[in-house]
């Protein structure tokens, strides 16, 4: 089962007639398994790794480090769920150290995103502060680097 | 020029066959090569970075000959946790360039003209040249498809007479993948006993067993370390071939006859790469595993296909090869292997390029990308269907 989440969370995109061959099992096998890590929510969904320099170049991305009030029953839980529903937020976690919440934000222009955080997210009672940080540049994403390297050259025999 | 100023023992080296092959591939266009003996991956970012670092230190001068103390103590400890032998980092532990210049200060510290060596076939091409360049007699002990190349005592028995000094291993074994089964290396290892003999164990592989089986040396073996020389380096596991970097661990006799000659050749083994090497060894686990694992999906895909091609291939538990019987095609190795590049443009290396028992079968290596791979079986597939009168 390990081998089989780490493949598909590095390319879940490979055919799975090569995946089976891969793993030694047959292709009902591997569906099947599949199927279980989806509906036992393992396997939440999948994506496709965009190089925003490519596609959507205009779209902004912001990290927001939050701090909130905790709330006497449910701790964190309930206000983290309740900025996790906004369309814009694309991640949120709870953090140690100097903030609670990291919040990461994608809207379509710079307006976008301030609007989000003036009118939505600061405006929640539990929210203390906001420090706003703009995306400049991806390097690595997901694992993934944005800049392709070209491969080193390598002998085409050799003992 | 008369070739007579070229010594006599050189000139009866024989020209590599691998070689003539891999001329005649360098010289075309878009060829999909599963001929490459080493790992298709760069070294992993943070040994690259660690000998970056050390030439920012201004580290670039020589180090003892033996190796530096702290890769030294990192060996002895590596070898000791994963090999369960210890050897003392001051008299017992000489850092190389390369396996290969370890086989070669050994060979030659302790043959005497006309000595015999002992080794299985098909093997590492530099078995067998190393041997006569050293003065020592090659003595060829083949192995079996049946046994899934792996050696047994009682072929051993068959070629040992009252000159034979010296037995050489490599399991994992390049080009077969076979693995030694313990019971089978412990017979091995009483039959060195029994004829006094060195063993030189080759364990460039060692790392990369699959299927949770658990590689044994034969240097920890009961009565074994006294007279076998433990031979490893970085290039396969730690993906680090052009850094040239290996060691030898042993008896300090000869581990101090080997830096006897080592130290007027070579002096020492790069700075940089010994400086690489500690953090391989320190810090390499991880992306050693991970790359391990890949090897051992694309193992299973490989062997998959091949059988479906017709092209019997056993599952082998080690290093980065395959070695299927393509006697089913009527074709010997060359003429598989040159008629494969020719009509298809997929490069094999014929069987016989690691000895005369490795006719009938082609070493195709999976150290390379899943794409190239899966696009080569499918190649190789349809060439040997092709073939006329093969029955699959």
């Amino acid at each position: 089962m390990d081998s089989l989440i780490r493949i598909l969370k590095q390319n879940s995109a490979i055919p799975r007639a090569d995946l089976a061959r891969q793993l030694g099992l047959s292709e009902p096998e591997l569906a099947a398994k599949i199927t279980k890590l989806e509906s036992d929510g393992t396997i939440l969904g999948y994506h496709a790794v965009i190089n925003r320099e490519k596609w959507d170049t205009d779209a902004v991305t912001a990290v927001i480090e939050v701090r909130v009030t905790p709330e006497r029953e449910g701790g964190f839980d309930r206000i983290a769920s309740r900025i996790a529903g906004f369309e814009e937020v694309q991640s949120v976690y709870l953090m140690s150290g100097g903030h609670d919440l990291m919040v990461v934000v994608e809207g379509s222009n710079l307006r976008e995103v301030a609007s989000f955080v003036a009118d939505k997210l600061s405006t929640i009672e539990a929210v203390q502060s906001c420090a706003t940080h703009f995306r400049l540049k991806t390097y690595k994403e997901n694992g993934m680097l944005h800049a392709v390297e070209e491969a080193p050259e390598r002998l085409s025999v050799t003992p | 020029m008369s070739s007579s100023r070229i010594a006599e023992h050189v000139r009866n080296i024989p020209r590599s066959g691998i070689r003539d092959f891999f001329e005649i591939v360098q010289s075309m266009k878009g060829v999909i090569s599963l001929g490459i003996g080493e790992p298709d991956f760069v070294t992993p970012w943070h040994i690259r970075e660690a000998a970056i670092y050390s030439l920012e230190k201004g580290k670039t001068g020589y180090t003892s000959n033996l190796g530096t103390p702290r890769l030294r103590r990192a060996i002895a400890k590596y070898v000791e946790q994963h090999f369960a032998v210890e050897y003392k980092p001051h008299d017992e532990i000489i850092v190389t360039v390369g396996v290969s210049e370890a086989i070669d200060l050994a060979l030659r510290s302790m043959l005497n003209p006309g000595d015999e060596v002992l080794y299985h076939e098909p093997c590492y091409v530099s078995y067998r040249p190393s041997i006569q360049l050293a003065g020592g007699v090659p003595v060829a002990v083949a192995t079996r498809a049946e046994d899934e190349f792996s050696l047994k005592a009682s072929d051993l028995e068959k070629a040992v007479t009252s000159k034979t000094r010296v037995l050489m291993l490599n399991f994992p074994t390049n080009p077969t993948g076979a693995v030694m089964p313990l019971e089978e290396l412990k017979k091995i290892a009483e039959f060195s006993i029994k004829h006094n003999l060195v063993v030189l164990t080759d364990e460039i592989y060692s790392e990369l067993t699959y299927d949770e089986l658990s590689h044994h040396s034969i240097a920890a073996l009961p009565g074994m370390k006294e007279r076998t020389l433990f031979m490893h380096g970085f290039s396969k596991a730690f993906a680090m071939t052009g850094w040239r970097i290996g060691y030898a661990c042993g008896p300090a006799d000869i581990i101090e006859a080997m830096m006897k000659i080592h130290q007027y050749s070579m002096l020492c083994a790069s700075t940089m790469s010994q400086e690489a090497a500690c953090e391989a060894l320190e810090r390499g686990q991880r992306s050693m595993e991970r790359m391990k694992e890949e090897y051992r999906l694309r193992r299973n895909y490989i062997v998959s296909s091949l059988n479906e091609a017709g092209i019997p291939c056993h599952l082998p538990k080690g290093a980065f090869y395959v070695f299927p019987d393509i006697r089913g095609t009527g074709l010997i190795s060359k003429d598989f292997s040159l008629k494969l590049l020719d009509a298809k443009k997929v490069a094999v290396v014929p069987g016989t390029a690691f000895g005369p028992s490795g006719e009938g079968y082609v070493r195709c290596s999976y150290a390379a990308g899943m794409d190239q791979i899966k696009l080569a079986c499918q190649l190789i597939s349809e060439f040997v269907r092709d073939i006329p009168g093969t029955a699959s």
